[in-house]
């Protein structure tokens, strides 16, 4: 990879430690996706928010370079692992609530804007098409190379953090013009979201960088969340095609028997002890349609909701968190499904979710057996 | 060979996975046990040992997880994959692990449980001990 003057005194420390290991990052980065030059970015968004993954190590991490490094583009934020207003409800040690503050502090104090979502596309407003970017959660980085025409690598935490400090991001090859030799054949008939989950899942299992979509038409916010959450998950590829189908690409199917084999690995039970909703965390739409699909039933357990801090208070301003409320939902900000530390093995054995991302580290991290079940059929089966 | 993307000279034994590894959520950042059942290393550590394995996968945040395991002593010497990734790379390049990417004929030359010294700066890369 090409350095400019600057660049280079930048890597060999002159600029100081920080600066130093921001473009032994970049240059690790770009070297590694056959990058040959450093371009300007407009927006980065940072993963390792949440104690629960980055833990002690990460948590000394920050705080020590927060002492000197500030971000030099506007940056959001992942969740966190808690919401401050509830956090009593669910038997977090303070140890735990303590080192989340502290990530949160290290954050702030680098100039970070405290998003807390796993879905800044749905909470910002995009900027004009073909904007550079760096993206670190991957649901985020898929859906922005995929439905946003923004460009981004599939980055890492590391990455990401070296970019928003730098303002800069290697030219890797996601964010060039290319079309993928591997197209995917949708025919599950009558998809909902989960069927688009699992056929994400499915796609990052058999993608590599980018993979061509044939099959399936105009999806809806919940759907497009859902494909984008499921392909993060299980593998590195970073974007959908949708408009293309390369005649010379190699054709793999999605059929009921592919979808099954990805149900089989995520689905453990079929019963859930409680209910999640959100991840990646809902928006404002999602929101809107589970307040109206909720009226007049009440849930039969447990039912979390998470979501960005922003939209619940859009929401609360529509009324639509009382009507939740009203149905029995605790609806929780700032954090999400995925790797939330509020579920734990020793109080719960199984989580009712339309979530395929959520399954996954349900199921891997938290040790939690999961029940898949649509949106539509969690309504059907847990209300009344 | 085909990238050094950290450098480094370690000597241990290869620990090698033929499935992909998703950092975040399946290994265990103080023990670096894996804990995923579908996994072929499941209950197995990376601790000390040469990683071989095709790519790392799955979330961003699996660069923390490598940085966590290196900070719990629990991290392997190097690591050898067969595709370059972003989470492993930059997890690698801040925990100074030593990460080399190799063909898939070197990588499939490569034993699980034998003994091998890897050596980023000199011309030949693995030495295998019998």
């Amino acid at each position: 990879m090409e350095l400019t003057k600057e660049e280079e005194s930048a890597l060999r420390g002159e600029q100081g430690e920080i600066m130093q290991m921001a473009y032994r990052i970049l240059v690790a980065t770009g070297e590694a996706t056959d990058a040959e030059k450093l371009v300007p970015i407009e927006w980065a968004h940072l993963s390792g928010v949440n104690y629960n993954t980055i833990g002690d190590a990460g948590e000394e991490l920050l705080s020590s370079i927060s002492k000197d490094a500030k971000v030099k583009v506007k940056t959001s934020l992942n969740p966190m692992g808690f919401d401050i207003d509830n956090v009593s409800n669910y038997n977090l040690d303070d140890n735990f609530i303590s080192k989340q503050l502290s990530i949160k502090k290290s954050y702030e104090t680098m100039g970070v804007i405290p998003s807390f979502s796993c879905i800044p596309y749905e909470i910002f407003d995009i900027p004009k098409r073909g904007t550079q970017v760096a993206f670190a959660e991957s649901n985020a980085a898929i859906h922005v190379n995929s439905f946003d025409n923004l460009k981004t690598n599939k980055e890492s935490s590391f990455s990401a953090l070296a970019s928003a400090i730098t303002g800069k991001s290697p030219n890797s090859s996601l964010r060039k013009e290319n079309s993928s030799k591997l197209t995917i054949r949708m025919k599950v008939e009558n998809p909902n979201e989960l069927t688009y989950g699992m056929l994400g899942f499915f796609a990052g299992k058999v993608g590599d960088e980018s993979v061509n979509i044939s099959g399936i038409g105009q999806l809806d916010r919940r759907s497009c969340k859902s494909l984008c959450g499921g392909m993060g998950t299980s593998g590195t590829c970073a974007k959908f095609n949708f408009d293309e189908d390369n005649p010379e690409s190699e054709k793999v199917d999605f059929d009921q028997e592919e979808m099954n084999k990805v149900y089989d690995e995520l689905n453990t039970c079929e019963k859930g002890d409680l209910i999640t909703l959100g991840s990646p965390q809902l928006g404002l739409e999602e929101i809107s349609d589970l307040a109206v699909r909720l009226k007049g039933r009440s849930f039969k357990k447990r039912c979390m909701i998470f979501c960005p801090r922003a939209i619940k208070e859009q929401a609360t301003k529509l009324g639509h968190t009382n009507e939740l409320e009203r149905a029995g939902c605790e609806i929780l900000s700032d954090c999400c499904t995925c790797l939330t530390p509020l579920i734990k093995k020793e109080e719960v054995d199984a989580v009712t979710t339309n979530s395929i991302k959520g399954a996954y580290y349900l199921k891997n991290s938290n040790g939690v057996d999961v029940n898949l079940k649509s949106l539509s059929e969690i309504i059907e089966d847990e209300t009344k | 060979m085909k990238k050094i993307l950290v450098k480094g000279k370690v000597k241990g034994i290869i620990l090698k996975s033929q499935n992909p590894i998703n950092f975040l959520g399946t290994v265990d950042k103080k023990t670096g046990i894996i804990n995923d059942e579908h996994h072929d290393l499941f209950k197995k550590s990376v601790k000390d040992t040469i990683l071989v394995f095709p790519y790392g996968i799955g979330s961003s945040v699996g660069a923390y997880t490598i940085y966590s395991i290196k900070s719990n002593n629990s991290a392997p010497l190097a690591m050898i994959c067969e595709k370059a990734d972003l989470t492993v790379a930059t997890g690698c390049a801040l925990a100074n692990i030593p990460l080399v990417i190799i063909t898939e004929e070197e990588f499939s030359s490569l034993e699980n449980g034998k003994e091998i010294s890897l050596d980023t700066e000199s011309s030949n890369l693995i030495t295998f001990f019998e």
